[in-house]
């Protein structure tokens, strides 16, 4: 057994549920999840609970595999070994459409809006399974057809007054300023209705006041909506501030899971991020 | 004179063009797959109208209401059997498969209804437009073709545009794991799409056949060969880049036929498509795709 896995058997068995959620059913419950890409393992024994309201991150560095664990989490990538269970169902074989019906909605790392489409009508792709309008009343104009588009409409509008994207609602997606964009992709994946949402690098390509304003809306989310938060970033000062709790990982494993306070300080999170020490080897021999 | 009456003629044949190649460039678009046997749903629309109407005896619009159920019927089964198992796999085995569907569909119709051609009676009853003093005639076929064509047109927009099936659709088209994330069956808009494609192609079979009154198992492939050239050159995935391909091949088609040779039409035809290609390669409407690193 080398140094490194010693470290890894020292993981403390941290969920992420916070006080007022104890005794609630998570809205995320990954079990022992794990996926071979051929014979890589690029995850391994991730475990993770996220309760209903809770705001936690995922950091490592680049190439750890957070991203593979956001696809293993929305169903794109089926899992080698382990379970998923959002709101309590196990997500094993279902198509993607439907684990997002389960209730997770993602962004992604490369924003990937409808570019063609108008800011509004990107909200209303993500409200698709809230318009309960069905294809003949729409062809044929029945009454159903407007009264479903009214409401769409409204829903969608408030949804993009919350993120203060409103003015931009008759724009192209794709002619949006890049942090605009970000915004609009957490305003789509909001409208999915999801109780967890998990925003992959939110920050990325922000500067520093549109990171702070996301860190306000981020929070904001949160309180209004009730819904869980589950985030990668590489933007520390946003996770330190925004996160209450983190998990670490590391060539696909989870190395560190806690509070902000306790990865900060912790020895596999300084290494994994800044290499190992000669003192330090030598100390821990 | 002549030349206003080459041009009508040539729209007309063109927006019949510009309907089928609706059903190409819209499967394309969503599905990314060419549906070689599109044509062929035509030759069955065009059968289905012709029994109904020769053999039951039903009214003409009945006819074309059941080719067009009948027709829809078919692409969501053809999707249903022949393309959605092969979702995933390299795009030249969807691209044989669809040639084969095209095969069995030209065959299915030799067994029902025999290779000998059978005269299809127009559905268009009423009197030719003769204007300019008898010069100009503007057959009853030629307005019917072009007034369907513009209320599909239209029609096709508003539904892409407003509905919420049709923003399902957009979106697949634009990218279609993101689409799936936001909670959008992607099975369910492919096989929406070949229904709609599906009832178009049997409206434009009617329209074929009530201008060309030769019906026979073989109808529907020449057409759709020029209708999914009509796409390509429009751009393929674009709505509107398929009216104008459409409209534009009917028009250099009649034109080469008229005043330059009627045997070297079709190689007029395909010469211009090659040299749109060489200038633009995403075709006339289509969006030039960058690839992404």
């Amino acid at each position: 057994m080398n140094e490194y896995s010693k470290k890894i058997l020292k993981v403390p068995t941290v969920t992420f549920v916070r006080e007022q959620d104890q005794g609630k059913q998570p809205v995320l419950d990954v079990r022992n999840l794990g996926i071979d890409f051929g014979g890589l393992t690029a995850v391994d024994g991730f475990n993770i609970t996220i309760g209903p309201t809770e705001i936690s991150g995922l950091i490592g560095p680049n190439g750890a595999g957070k991203t593979t664990i956001f696809n293993l989490l929305t169903g794109v990538y089926q899992p080698t070994r382990g379970s998923v269970l959002v709101n309590g169902i196990d997500i094993k074989g279902m198509p993607v459409h439907k684990v997002n019906k389960l209730g997770i909605a993602r962004t992604f790392q490369n924003i990937r809006l409808f570019t063609d489409m108008s800011v509004l009508d990107n909200v209303k792709v993500g409200m698709h399974n809230d318009i309960k309008c069905s294809f003949f009343e729409s062809v044929l104009h029945l009454p159903g057809y407007y009264k479903a588009e009214k409401r769409a409409n409204q829903k969608a509008m408030e949804l993009l007054d919350f993120m203060g994207l409103a003015e931009f609602a008759d724009t192209k997606a794709g002619s949006l300023p890049y942090g605009v964009q970000r915004r609009l992709e957490i305003v789509r994946a909001l409208a999915t209705n999801p109780s967890v949402i998990l925003l992959d690098e939110p920050a990325a390509g922000m500067n520093p006041s549109e990171t702070t304003e996301l860190m306000h809306q981020i929070r904001r989310i949160r309180d209004t909506f009730h819904v869980a938060i589950f985030l990668i970033e590489h933007d520390m000062n946003l996770v330190m501030n925004v996160c209450e709790a983190i998990a670490v990982v590391n060539y696909g494993r989870i190395i560190a899971k806690g509070t902000p306070d306790e990865i900060r300080t912790n020895p596999a999170v300084i290494e994994a991020y800044l290499g190992k020490e000669e003192g330090d080897a030598n100390a821990e021999g | 004179m002549k030349i206003i009456q080459y041009l009508i003629n040539g729209i007309s044949i063109g927006s019949v063009y510009a309907i089928i190649a609706l059903g190409y460039t819209m499967v394309y678009g969503i599905a990314k797959m060419l549906n070689f046997a599109h044509g062929d749903i035509i030759m069955v629309g065009a059968y289905i109208s012709f029994c109904v109407t020769n053999y039951l005896g039903l009214p003409v619009v009945v006819s074309i209401l059941a080719a067009m159920a009948v027709c829809t019927a078919l692409g969501m089964l053809i999707e249903a059997l022949a393309y959605k198992p092969l979702r995933g796999t390299p795009s030249l085995a969807v691209l044989i498969t669809a040639i084969g569907v095209s095969y069995f569909l030209q065959n299915a119709a030799q067994l029902i209804w025999s290779s000998s051609p059978k005269n299809y009676t127009s559905v268009v009853t009423f009197q030719p437009l003769r204007l300019a003093g008898g010069q100009l005639v503007i057959t009853g076929e030629v307005i019917v073709t072009i007034i369907a064509s513009i209320v599909i047109m239209v029609g096709l927009t508003w539904f892409t545009g407003k509905t919420r099936t049709g923003k399902a659709m957009r979106a697949v088209s634009e990218d279609r794991e993101a689409a799936e994330l936001m909670g959008i069956s992607v099975n369910k808009t492919i096989s929406t799409t070949f229904a709609i494609g599906s009832a178009l192609a049997a409206i434009a079979g009617v329209l074929l056949c009530s201008t060309v009154p030769t019906l026979q198992p073989t109808t529907g492939s020449m057409p759709g060969i020029r209708a999914f050239t009509a796409a390509v050159l429009g751009g393929i995935g674009s709505i509107p880049g398929a009216m104008l391909g459409g409209i534009l091949l009917g028009v250099i088609e009649t034109f080469s036929k008229a005043y330059l040779s009627p045997q070297f039409s079709d190689a007029i035809v395909f010469g211009v498509l090659i040299v749109i290609l060489l200038v633009k390669p995403a075709g006339l409407l289509g969006k030039q795709v960058q690839e992404k690193v």
